[in-house]
């Protein structure tokens, strides 16, 4: 055996490593220690959003009120795509691992990150008939985040199809793996195609085109949209621990109160 | 190789083939991926001639009549390079206005006119209150000005 892995094994003795929370069991404490700071970043964040956004932030030049619904659409876009990272990722990592804990994950992210995309396209929806003239149209940014909601929808009915949770994880996995090729496709639609969905207002290159009070509104509700998740994940997937290991030790001692949760 | 390793290498193999297989399906799919054709591919011929198809840029400056019934309207579609006459009956979306972004979806005529059964208004990424708009708006004036 090598130094790196004895040290991983000895880690709960030297230190922190974050290997030590790998498990189901060491990881449900900790997942609830975190559960309450993103609750409560989460409701701070989105008021303070909110507030910025309809009271402070000044209307649009052209289109006058109706832009507000980028307080919300676009935070929910983002999430959309970067919930399904995420769970691409850690389904990589299960596959390559072996570890049980990390399609927990995914699976937990799974239902906020369809959310995210029906959000999506509903505001977009509701936005684009007084701005486009149209609710919908099939141009390459709503088309592929619609696929973006299927895949997520095909993710969660394949797993809930399949009685053996292992089994229903790999073929899970296949689904997020392969389908993260669609998040890019997304992100660089409206500069590889034309579309009729205009290009990004804000981007890493470039300085934002808009103005201050209002991108302050939207990165606050973009904030308020990841403490949110990362709260509703972390409720969810300690759920699914306790579902999953209810014929081990550690579950049974937490039943019965031996340990505390 | 440790089995933990070999797993990664597939996954990682996985994923390139088929980063791969999309770059190559989407390479020759692109013509068909277009939500819109300019007025300059329509100049050169590029867009369909038998069917319905969506032409998009600017409505030029001053270009807007509006007919006696009151409902059909005539403007130009320009992309700077080139511009296609376009007739349409119906309600404008309210975003429609000279000099900002337009989608018109329909067929061309034999005699250059585009005759839209939709028109929907595309607007850009910037977002403004109205104060900043009028003093970007004086500028370009006063810049206008200075050179004649």
């Amino acid at each position: 055996m090598s130094d790196s892995q004895l040290s991983a094994t000895r880690a709960p003795s030297a230190g922190v490593s974050l290997f030590h929370y790998a498990s189901p069991q060491t990881f449900f404490p900790l997942a609830g220690k975190l559960l309450w700071p993103s609750w409560i970043a989460a409701v701070a964040l989105t008021l303070a959003g909110l507030y910025t956004g309809f009271f402070i932030a000044p209307t649009d030049a052209t289109q006058g009120d109706s832009y507000r619904i980028i307080f919300i659409h676009v935070p929910a876009a983002w999430m959309s795509m970067v919930v399904y990272l995420a769970m691409a990722f850690w389904c990589a990592v299960g596959l390559v691992f072996n570890t049980r804990l990390s399609f927990m994950m995914s699976s937990a992210l799974a239902p906020t990150g369809a959310l995210w995309a029906f959000v999506a396209l509903w505001t977009g929806a509701l936005w684009g008939k007084p701005t486009w003239g149209t609710y919908w149209a099939w141009d390459a940014r709503m088309t592929s985040e619609l696929i973006l909601f299927f895949l997520y929808c095909g993710y969660m009915a394949l797993q809930a199809a399949i009685d053996d949770p292992r089994r229903a994880d790999r073929a899970g996995a296949l689904i997020a793996i392969v389908g993260a090729v669609n998040v890019p496709i997304i992100y660089f639609s409206v500069k590889w195609w034309n579309t009729l969905h205009q290009g990004a207002s804000v981007s890493l290159t470039q300085s934002p085109s808009m103005a201050s009070t209002m991108l302050t509104g939207m990165l606050l509700m973009a904030l308020a949209a990841w403490a949110y998740t990362i709260a509703v994940a972390l409720m969810r997937v300690r759920a699914i621990m306790i579902e999953r290991e209810r014929q081990t030790d550690w579950v049974r001692q937490l039943a019965t109160g031996e340990t505390k949760a | 190789m440790k089995p933990r390793q070999k797993r990664f290498a597939l996954v990682a193999l996985g994923v390139a083939a088929l980063a791969g297989a999309v770059t190559l399906v989407l390479t020759a799919f692109e013509d068909n991926m277009v939500f819109f054709f300019t007025p300059t591919q329509i100049a050169t011929h590029e867009a369909p001639q038998d069917r319905t198809f969506r032409i998009g840029g600017m409505v030029e400056e001053n270009s807007l009549e509006r007919g006696a019934d009151g409902t059909s309207v005539r403007f130009l579609v320009t992309d700077t390079a080139h511009r296609v006459a376009v007739t349409y009956t119906g309600a404008l979306p309210d975003l429609f206005k000279e000099g900002k972004g337009v989608v018109a979806q329909g067929r061309l005529g034999a005699d250059g006119v585009f005759a839209a059964s939709e028109v929907l208004a595309k607007h850009d990424e910037n977002y403004m209150p109205p104060e900043a708009a009028h003093a970007l708006e004086q500028a370009k004036k006063a810049q206008a000005t200075v050179v004649q």
